[in-house]
């Protein structure tokens, strides 16, 4: 048996009839990893543990490069942290260790999370599984590549304006984007702190439950938590979506939209209506302004929050070869010239540029307040909704080296998961669909704050009524 | 219109070195996104307050108990440069 094919529910059922052992699944998925990782390059290095614990839920798990764990080293895929060793575990690394989980390995990222193809990473590139000519995503595209690549059974990720959700979609795996403040971010090493979260990337919409189950609650160590009583997850896998409301946003199928996205999702739309979902059409006025306004706030918040690489406490540090200013301001330079890679930097100082001195209100303010309006729109739509449906991303995966020279037209591929993070609602992706070129096509559902149940409930009732959570690439 | 000079400029805030080969694509890199964000400038945010999170937060408050946190040897354990339990930096006042 492909013990690495199988999702973390069957794996469980396995185990409580004894049909497997928690040693054979970890050395089932350790073998995958050897085999294919050459090619998929998931993976930006392995985990020290070399053999598998035992615990209730002791599922090999991928974790992206950016959440601090002991013992190990994390980098966030990027030069200025090598050789990075965290002191102490993030917080859903404890909840991981704690449940058994097997973590197998630290997934590669963009670097600090600065893209939506994984192709900024010190590593390289990711490739997707589905075609190793095209990206997987990203920023989380190693997670999902893993996932998809049956290198893990499931994933760790974070999303700040889409970086599960959009990889998630290029991978054809479930992917969820929790309300802000359901996951601790405790140890999760910061992009653009009012926007991120993080979130499991999975082979199906049960195991997506199961895993929200391990990392979701409240954390006294992270004062952006919010301490809202956790549900039983797995409660919300019903197959029923009657008389759920459904909206459907009039400015989703824009130009810009891949035809063969449109009518995959337009299917969705219709099988949910099948399925006795209500569909109506709502309006997000606000949403085209949506990527401005992320690039102004999250470039802004990275800015600040990347300050702390400065060759000082931990990471790298480079001494100046001549000298310009002084020798500290010297070394604060080189390090962060040679530690942070082009699409860092220009993310860095976008943000500089826009808090700076002259331009805070024309940039900083104002984004801010398009911010209000884009909340405001999905506010009103969920005054007669319960969920709202879009593409996940306007194309399927490009090409690797396609988009790289042109951040602008990378930005882009974020246009529909932007405004969950701007709004601080869950968001979650599933796959819906094959291209005729056979790349997976993603469908994106946001719901209100807290209401994870909703999502999980609509997207089991589609997934149990369709195949394509059974879709696996060849490899 | 972002210039080359704004670049320096910004470069220095930041405190990265921009090489003089990299600089001329990084300017049209930045005027490319600032003029797509430009785009904001034409709503009409008269009466729109500003959010800065979507999570309405006020401070976030615990007692005050005395709990273990890193200890001076671990936090400097990971540092490039460490001293006499301090984090070691080039010279900075002669």
């Amino acid at each position: 048996m492909k013990l690495h094919s199988l999702t973390a529910h069957q794996i469980l059922e396995l185990y409580k009839t004894k049909q497997a052992s928690s040693k054979e699944v970890y050395d089932d998925v350790l073998t995958r990893i050897k085999t294919v990782d050459s090619k998929v390059k998931a993976y930006a290095r392995l985990s020290t543990q070399t053999s598998a614990g035992e615990g209730l839920l002791s599922i090999p798990i991928a974790i992206k490069d950016n959440m601090c764990t002991q013992g190990e080293e994390i980098t966030c895929s990027s030069r200025i942290l090598k050789g990075f060793h965290p002191p102490y575990d993030a917080c859903v690394i404890e909840k991981v260790k704690q449940s058994g989980g097997l973590i197998m390995g630290f997934a590669n990222m963009d670097e600090f999370a600065f893209g939506s193809s994984t192709e900024s990473s010190c590593y390289g590139p990711t490739y997707n599984p589905w075609d190793l000519l095209r990206v997987p995503g990203g920023s989380s595209g190693g997670s999902a590549a893993s996932v998809a690549a049956d290198e893990t059974i499931w994933a760790l990720g974070s999303d700040t304006g889409g970086s599960i959700r959009q990889p998630a979609s290029f991978c054809g795996i479930v992917g969820l984007k929790p309300t802000y403040g359901r996951v601790s971010r405790y140890g999760l090493i910061a992009f653009a702190s009012s926007l991120d979260q993080i979130g499991p990337l999975t082979k199906d919409v049960t195991d997506c439950a199961l895993l929200m189950n391990i990392i979701a609650g409240y954390d006294q160590r992270d004062s952006t938590s919010v301490n809202e009583p956790v549900p039983d997850y797995t409660k919300a896998l019903v197959n029923d979506v009657r008389g759920i409301k459904i909206g459907v946003p009039k400015e989703a199928f824009v130009e810009g939209l891949d035809p063969q996205v449109r009518s995959s999702v337009e299917a969705a739309i219709e099988q949910l209506k099948k399925l006795g979902a209500i569909v109506k059409e709502v309006s997000l006025p606000h949403t085209p302004y949506a990527v401005a306004t992320y690039y102004i706030v999250a470039t802004a918040e990275a800015s600040s929050n990347l300050a702390r690489f400065d060759g000082v406490r931990y990471g790298l540090r480079q001494s100046p070869t001549s000298v310009r200013k002084n020798a500290l301001m010297d070394m604060y330079e080189e390090t962060r010239s040679k530690g942070f890679g082009d699409e860092a930097k220009r993310r860095i100082m976008l943000g500089t540029y826009v808090l700076s001195s002259g331009y805070y209100d024309a940039y900083y303010l104002r984004g801010q307040k398009v911010r209000t309006l884009i909340k405001q729109d999905l506010d009103e739509a969920f005054k007669d909704c319960d969920v709202i449906l879009t593409p996940t991303a306007p194309t399927t995966a490009f090409k690797v080296g396609e988009k790289i020279s042109d951040p602008l037209s990378m930005y882009l591929s974020d246009i529909y998961t932007i405004p969950a993070n701007l709004a601080g609602i869950p968001s979650i992706s599933i796959p819906c669909g094959l291209s005729k070129e056979g790349l997976p096509i993603g469908l994106q559902l946001m719901g209100k704050a807290f209401d994870e149940e909703m999502l999980l409930r609509v997207c089991f009732t589609y997934e149990q009524n369709t195949p394509w959570h059974t879709k696996k690439p060849n490899l | 219109m972002i210039t080359k000079d704004d670049v320096k400029y910004i470069a220095a805030l930041a405190r990265i070195h921009v090489a003089e080969e990299k600089l001329e694509d990084l300017t049209k890199n930045l005027t490319d996104i600032v003029g797509y964000v430009e785009q904001l400038q034409k709503l009409d945010l008269e009466n729109v307050k500003p959010t800065s999170h979507a999570v309405p937060l006020t401070n976030a408050l615990r007692e005050d108990i005395v709990k273990p946190s890193l200890s001076n040897e671990q936090a400097l354990s990971i540092a490039p440069e460490a001293k006499d339990g301090f984090f070691k930096v080039p010279l900075v006042i002669e």
